[in-house]
Parts: structure tokens; sequence; C-alpha cells
């Protein structure tokens, strides 16, 4: 019901924003083109049409006085689980890559605007990390008062998740501690990091086999013979697909051994990993993960929270940036996804990397993950105004964004937000009146100070690290 | 050869000569207690802050170091942490938290605090010259046990150098922490078949509520008795070391250490604080709601935890932790900052910036990371601010210390450079060469 009345909130105070709009005398930092003092950005049919010093107002635009203010592209997530209605796991097989994440989004997840006002605006929906062969995956930008289907990225490559090492084989000897599920009712192969490398390997043994009873079966049919088809398999489908360059695999590795053992796997079955999740010690590999062409998307600095992070260096962006990587940083967090501009200013400290390197790693960088570069990740003429205007330097601790746009349509305004305070608190105290006229029970207080504590806030779904 | 071997001999004298005597120079000193100075200069003597001002002379033989461009301030402190007593979070074995019992006053934090952890440089590295380490994770009964303590024993204020945990100790014994009762809502049946929970009612986590608080109580009275019969001396008199560590809270001279989230469980925790005449700190709210006047009436400072959290409920403001601390600032409440955790401990001044970048106004953030910890914890004598007479707790930087941006250059705790590599640093040298 709450969310309900968020909804009614946001769409009142989002849905009067014009097409055209000039921004006009910011610090525009455009990621891939420098940054540019006292610039304006114009908007138009929801895509970046001019940057500039001196762009004239079309007559029906909307200018926004951005003096003294940064803007920099929205900002993108390569690792989130938000958004997932229920649990992020089908835990209960080592290879779940017929589930799919697209089916579960739920889009009144008070995180996707919470996520928003931190100026996040594109963000890599995952399966979560309990098999070795995880759920697809689906990349979303954070339209908020929108429908699940209008929030997927149109034309991004749709992933798989993979993942490696203590959370996929905790399956095999249910214990506690950190990971990816609660406690599991039974022990599940595999056990052992080999057992992880023989699932996928089995898997992918399977997936070419069944690519090519289908391309047997199409050729027969394009030469017009009469064929039986072979039986779909829902397991095996997307992974043909990766096979075929037609779905990204996101794999969720922490040590450096099962990195390297993944990028033989894929040498061998003849597929891509288009990023490592984690990949706390890519510094290891690093030489072996730019050879392979693949993306690492890193925390800036966890550590130490079990055995496999504990040679976790927050170095680690910096250092597989300087053998070559392209390297961004994710959340994997409700919480975190809210300041990944700050997580950014990290790598400044740990490892020297320069402003324009710091920021890449949460716009541009995680778009080139995502395959979505051509579009998004940048201020660029012609791609998507997914924009985020900040109060101050975006990689300060003191800074905070102001207004957020995607597509060219605003979606945070933090004066409007802060604005609809008292309407909301008025609408939420009616309701409550409401409800305890309705039900007068004793000895149970649901109002204001005297609130019951409800179980704590909105927990991360049970996934992470 | 020879050029080193004098190299080596230079540098001996010059350990030797500068062991007691550092004169920093050309630097804006930042003392926290009072405004930023230019181009002035410390003097460090025998671990602590000698003199402050323009143009001081170096004793012969001291090590003078050049601050020019850079800025110096008194080391951070993180006032909740468990840095010491855990290393691996999952790792049962290498953590020692929550220990079996409800009532553990008698434990102490300072014993168990491995001087070889990790965290101990990691944390330091970022600009944190001491910590308050806590025996209690504050799980509440969840995940690495908990155990349902309400009293687990007793936080110590920490030097992140040092070879033993002796030295390392500057405030052992620094606060007593408890972990308020909860009272929960009850879980309808509806609720309790979808989750396997047991269904209660909230009238019976009212019931079980006050059974605890009164069990507090109880214990508390017992203590009464105890330093009763001790100063009547009598011939049954025992001795017994929960009751002895209890003494001092009694008497006024150690706060309680008060893990209470809630706006309900902070008044509570004040209730109980008066009711049994004992010394609070309030740690780790995440709410103040109408409790401001009575914190501040009442004098009771408090403890923030992490600033980067998530609202506590679906409808709240989306900046409501954001805002929190200023909430507590407005409302005339001392605070300052910790991070209830290992992890991230070294990230407690970046917790505090995110509270300037939502109202709270940056000098006050610099004090809750500084003076106000160290007069909260007790050691507002020795800690906290660049003042003659307190120890040379000192880091030297490029720039805001809440900055991500900004580099840490130098450290010195009680007048001791120490190093501020650490596990991190040297696998990204060792794997640069790669």
């Amino acid at each position: 019901m709450k969310n309900r009345i968020w909804f009614l909130v946001a769409s009142l105070a989002f849905s009067l924003n014009a097409e055209t709009i000039l921004i006009r005398n910011a610090t525009v930092m455009t990621v891939t083109k420098g940054t540019m003092q006292n610039g304006s950005v114009l908007i138009e049919n929801g895509k970046i049409s001019a940057i500039g010093k001196n762009i004239n107002a079309p007559a029906d635009a909307t200018v926004v006085d951005a003096s003294g203010k940064f803007l920099i592209p929205g900002i993108i997530d390569c690792h989130s689980h938000t958004a997932v209605e229920g649990g992020v796991n089908e835990g209960t097989v080592s290879d779940s890559s017929m589930v799919d994440i697209r089916d579960v989004l739920n889009p009144s997840d008070i995180n996707i605007y919470r996520a928003l006002a931190g100026g996040l605006t594109v963000s890599n929906v995952l399966h979560g990390s309990a098999n070795a062969i995880g759920g697809q995956t689906v990349v979303i930008k954070l339209r908020w008062g929108k429908t699940a289907q209008e929030m997927i990225f149109e034309g991004a490559t749709p992933g798989i998740k993979f993942a490696l090492g203590e959370n996929p084989k905790r399956q095999g000897y249910p214990a506690q501690g950190f990971g990816a599920t609660g406690p599991a009712p039974e022990r599940r192969y595999p056990g052992t990091r080999m057992g992880v490398e023989e699932v996928i390997r089995q898997s992918f043994l399977e997936a070419k086999a069944y690519q090519a009873e289908w391309k047997l079966y199409n050729e027969k049919v394009a030469k017009g013979e009469h064929a039986i088809p072979p039986r779909k398999d829902l397991r095996l489908e997307p992974l043909v697909e990766v096979l075929e360059g037609k779905r990204y695999v996101h794999a969720h590795c922490y040590r450096s051994d099962e990195i390297l053992m993944l990028i033989r796997v894929a040498d061998e079955m003849g597929f891509k990993i288009r990023t490592f999740q984690h990949v706390l010690e890519g510094y290891k590999v690093a030489k072996e993960i730019a050879a392979h062409g693949a993306g690492a998307s890193t925390f800036s600095d966890w550590w130490s929270y079990k055995i496999e992070a504990y040679d976790a260096s927050p170095y680690n962006a910096a250092l597989m940036t300087k053998k070559g990587v392209v390297v961004s940083l994710n959340s994997d967090s409700d919480e975190l996804q809210r300041h990944l501009n700050l997580e950014a200013a990290k790598v400044m400290r740990y490892g020297g990397l320069n402003e324009n390197e710091a920021l890449a790693m949460v716009t541009i960088n995680p778009a080139k993950q995502l395959g979505i570069d051509d579009k998004v990740g940048s201020i660029e003429v012609g791609k998507s105004a997914d924009l985020v205007l900040f109060d101050k330097h975006p990689l300060s601790g003191f800074s905070k964004p102001q207004k957020v746009w995607i597509d060219g349509h605003e979606y945070f305004d933090r004066e409007k937000d802060i604005e609809t305070r008292p309407e909301f608190e008025k609408k939420k105290k009616a309701l409550q009146d409401k409800e305890a006229a309705a039900q007068p029970a004793p000895g149970r207080r649901r109002n204001g100070s005297g609130a019951a504590e409800p179980t704590a806030a909105t927990p991360n779904q049970g996934d992470s690290k | 050869m020879k050029k080193t071997i004098l190299f080596f001999s230079c540098a001996l004298a010059l350990t030797a000569a500068t062991s007691n005597s550092i004169l920093i120079r050309n630097v804006t000193v930042h003392p926290i207690t009072a405004p930023e100075i230019q181009n002035s200069s410390v003097l460090v003597i025998d671990g602590k802050i000698v003199d402050i001002g323009p143009r001081l002379a170096a004793h012969q033989g001291a090590r003078v170091i050049d601050g020019r461009g850079l800025h110096l301030y008194p080391g951070m402190i993180n006032a909740a942490t468990n840095v010491g007593l855990a290393e691996i979070e999952s790792l049962r074995d290498t953590v020692d938290l929550d220990e079996i019992g409800t009532f553990n006053p008698e434990l102490r934090a300072e014993v168990a605090f491995n001087p070889s952890s990790e965290h101990v440089e990691v944390t330091r590295a970022s600009g944190i010259t001491s910590v308050i380490t806590l025996p209690g994770s504050g799980a509440r009964g969840g995940r690495g046990g908990g155990g349902g303590s309400v009293i687990t024993g007793q936080g110590a204020l920490m030097h992140l150098d040092g070879w033993t945990w002796e030295e390392m100790a500057v405030k052992p014994s620094a606060v007593m922490e408890m972990v308020f009762p909860v009272l929960n809502s009850g879980v309808p049946r509806q609720f309790a078949a979808l989750t396997g929970a047991a269904a209660t009612s909230f009238a019976d986590q009212e019931k079980q509520y006050k059974e605890r608080l009164q069990h507090v109580s109880d214990f508390f009275q017992n203590v009464r008795q105890y330093r009763q019969a001790k100063q009547a001396n009598g011939p049954d008199f025992r001795p017994d070391l929960k009751m002895e560590a209890m003494l001092p809270v009694l008497d006024g001279k150690q706060s309680i250490f008060v893990r209470a989230d809630r706006e309900r469980m902070i008044k509570d925790a004040v209730a109980f604080a008066e009711k049994e005449k004992v010394k609070i700190i309030i740690a780790n709210p995440r709410e103040l709601g109408t409790a401001g006047p009575l914190l501040k009436e009442h004098h009771i400072p408090v403890i923030l935890g992490k600033t980067f959290e998530l609202p506590l409920h679906e409808d709240d403001a989306y900046d409501a932790p954001y805002t929190l601390p200023a909430e507590f600032y407005k409302a005339g409440v001392k605070f300052c900052f910790g991070t209830f955790d290992v992890e991230f401990a070294r990230n407690v001044p970046f917790e505090a910036a995110q509270a300037v970048a939502f109202g709270l106004p940056h000098d006050e953030a610099l004090k809750a990371l500084t003076i106000n910890s160290a007069e909260i914890l007790g050691a507002g004598d020795m800690l906290g601010s660049i003042e003659k007479g307190k120890l040379a707790d000192l880091i030297l930087t490029d720039g805001d210390p809440m900055e991500a941006r900004t580099s840490i250059k130098q450290m010195f705790i009680a007048g001791r450079e120490v190093p501020l590599q650490s596990r991190h640093t040297r696998e990204y040298e060792k794997w640069m060469q790669r």
C-alpha cells in the first residue's frame, strides 16, 4: 500500500517534464571527451543532441541552471540484485541456466528509487551465486514508476551468471557463514572447486551436442528433408546462446586459480567470459584476464569477510587497469549502489588513478562490459540522455545528486523529493489512522514513536559477496 | 659500498638522535579544538605534543619534517569496532566475539586483541590511530552467535600500533558493552506459516520484553547487594569476578555502552540509566525520533553507526540515514562515529563525510571523528586534538582526511612514526612486478 503512494507521488512529480531540456553552466564531465567548465548540454527526444559552451535554448526547452554544479553520465552498476522479487538463488541444482531474472523483476522495489537518488541509472540484475551455472540475467534502466517490461534496457545483450569458489561449493557441505543461501537441506554436488569446473565443462559438452543436433536438423529442413526436431532443452538453450556469442557470461569469482580455470574451460569450449564479477584476486591474473578480453567488475574495498576474500586488496581495480583490463566497480548491494561515485573515488587513494579513470569505473567501463557503451556511459552527442547533476564534485564525499535523468526524463529531483514529504506524511498518517480506527486491536500499537519493531530494513536479498 | 656504509651509519645516527623529538614544520595545523593555523609547527617530545606555533626551533638532533603544502590533523578514532578480535568474519575460529552467557561484565576485550591482526595496519592506513574494540558483534542472536548476551564485556580503547596488546591499550576497560533488550513485533499466524517462524502475539513479545528488563534489573540488584556485602566484609563474603567487574559501573567510573537502535529502545535505555543510576553511552542508534531532548537533558552521548545504511522502513525518506547525524547535532546531543565492524573500520571518515553532504557542519564531523570520541570514551585528556600535553597521535595529509581522494602521507602514534603499508599495499607491490 505504501508502495502505491510512492508510486502516485513519483508519477505526479515526474510526469510533468519537457522533452527538450537545456542544462546550462555546469562542469560537464563527459568521461570520454574530457571535462568542460561552464558547459551546456542539450537534450532532445531523450538523447544528447548538443554539448558546448554556447548553446541557445530552443523555444520549447526547459532550462536548468547548473551553475556551480557537476554533470556526469548516469552511473552504471554491473552487479546488482535489486528489483528481484523473492530469492535470487535457484540453488537446488548445480546448473540453473533455465531460470531467468527477467521473470521476477519487481518494478516497485523501493531500492530502485533509492539507487536512482544516488545517481544510478542502469543495473545489471543478476541471479545469485549458489551454483556453478546460475540463472539468466538482465540489464535494466531505473525507470522508476514504469512496469518491469519497460525497465528492461532495450537491445542490451542478456547474460547468464556463473559462480566459482566458496558459494557454489558450499551447497556440497552446508555450513554456516556468508554466502548465497540459507541452510541447505541436503548436500548437493559440487563441494569442491574441481567439481565446479567439472559442472561447467559437462554442461557445455551437452550444450555443444545439443547445438549440433539442431544444426543437423536445420540443415535437413533447409534441404527439404523430413526431419524430427530435437527435444527443446531450456537448460541448454542459453548455453548455446553463450557459445554463439548472443549471451554474456558474468562469472562470480574470487581466487586466481578459479579465474584461470574458467578462462581455460572457456577457451577449450569456444566461448568468452564477458565479465569476471568480484574477482578480488584478479590482480594476480590480470594478464590472463586482459588476454581473454574479459572485463573485471570488482568491489572498491571489500575484504576479509571469508577466506577467499582474505587476499583482496583495494588496489585491485587500479592494478588490473594498469595491466590493461577494463575494470568497473559494482555494488552487489541495495545500499552500496546508492553511492558508487564515492566507491570510484577510492581508486584515487588506492593506486593513484586520476579523476577520469575513477569516474570511468562506474560509467563508461561498466557500459563497455555490458556492451551498451554505444548508448550510455558517457556524455556524447547521440547517446541516451542518462545524466546526473551533482551539487559538488562527484568524487568528493561531500557531494550528492540533485537531479537524475534517464532518456531525457527527469526521474529524480532532490528538491521535489523533499517538497513532497509533508504531503506524503499526511497521507501516511491518514492511512494509519484509518487502519487504527478499523482494527482497534488492544496491546498492538502501530503508529508513530511507539511503533513495534518490524524486522530490520529491507535486507539485500540473500546473495551478495 | 663506502657510500652505503656511510648512509647506513647516518641513518643509524639519525634514528638514535631523533627517537624522542620531532618537529613538523610549515604545515597547516588543524587542532580541532581551535581554528586551523597555516604555516605552523608542532613539536613532539617523548611521544607528547610539547608546543604548537609558527616559529618553533628544532631541538638538537630533532627529526625535522617539512610539511609544506600538507595538513596536520590529530589521528582519527573509530569509536566502535571489533578490530583485533575478529579476522575473517565467516570463520568462527578467527572470531572471538559474543562469548556464551547472558551477563559477562568480567570479559575484557584487550586481552584477546591480536596485535598481529592484518586489520590493524589496514585500518590505520586511512588515518585512524585508535579504535574502541568491543567484545560483542551486536548480533541479536543471529549469525555469528550473539547468543542473546545482555552484557557482553568490556570494550578497550586501543592504539593501532604496538608489539603487544598491553602496549596498544590506551584505555583498557574503557566501556562496559550492553545490548539493550529488544521488543520485537509479534509474528502473525499467516506470516509465520510462510517463514516457518513461530507465531507470537505482540502481547507475548511485550511480556517477554518486560521479563528481560526485569532480568537486567535483578542483575543490577545483585551487584548492589554484592557491594554491600563486600563493604560489610562479613565471614561469608566471597569475591566474584562478574560482580567485581560491575563495581566501576555502579560507581560511575565506567560508562555502559548501550546498543539501542530504535527510538523507544533509546528512551527505555535512558529510563534504565536513571533507575540504576549509571552512566550510559547510546550506541548505534538508527533513528532519533523524539528522543533528542531526553538525551540532551541527561547529557547522554551517542556513538553513531554507519551513515551508509538503508532507511529503516520502506516509506522513510531515501536519505534518512544520511541526515541522522545532522539530526543528532541539531538536537544538541554530543556524538562521535563508529562502524561497529572490522572490515570497514577504516571507512569511518567517509561515513562522516556523507553526513556532511546531508547537513552536518563540516567541522562538527571532524570533531565527531576526533575530540568527541576521545571525550565520550574518557580519554579527552590524552587524545583527539592537537594540544600541548596530549599524545602525539598525528596524521599528515594532502587534504581533508574525510575525502577518499586525499592521501594519508605519514602517521605518528604517541610520537612514533608508523608505516602505512599493509597486506593490501604489499600484495599490490608484489603483483605489480608480475
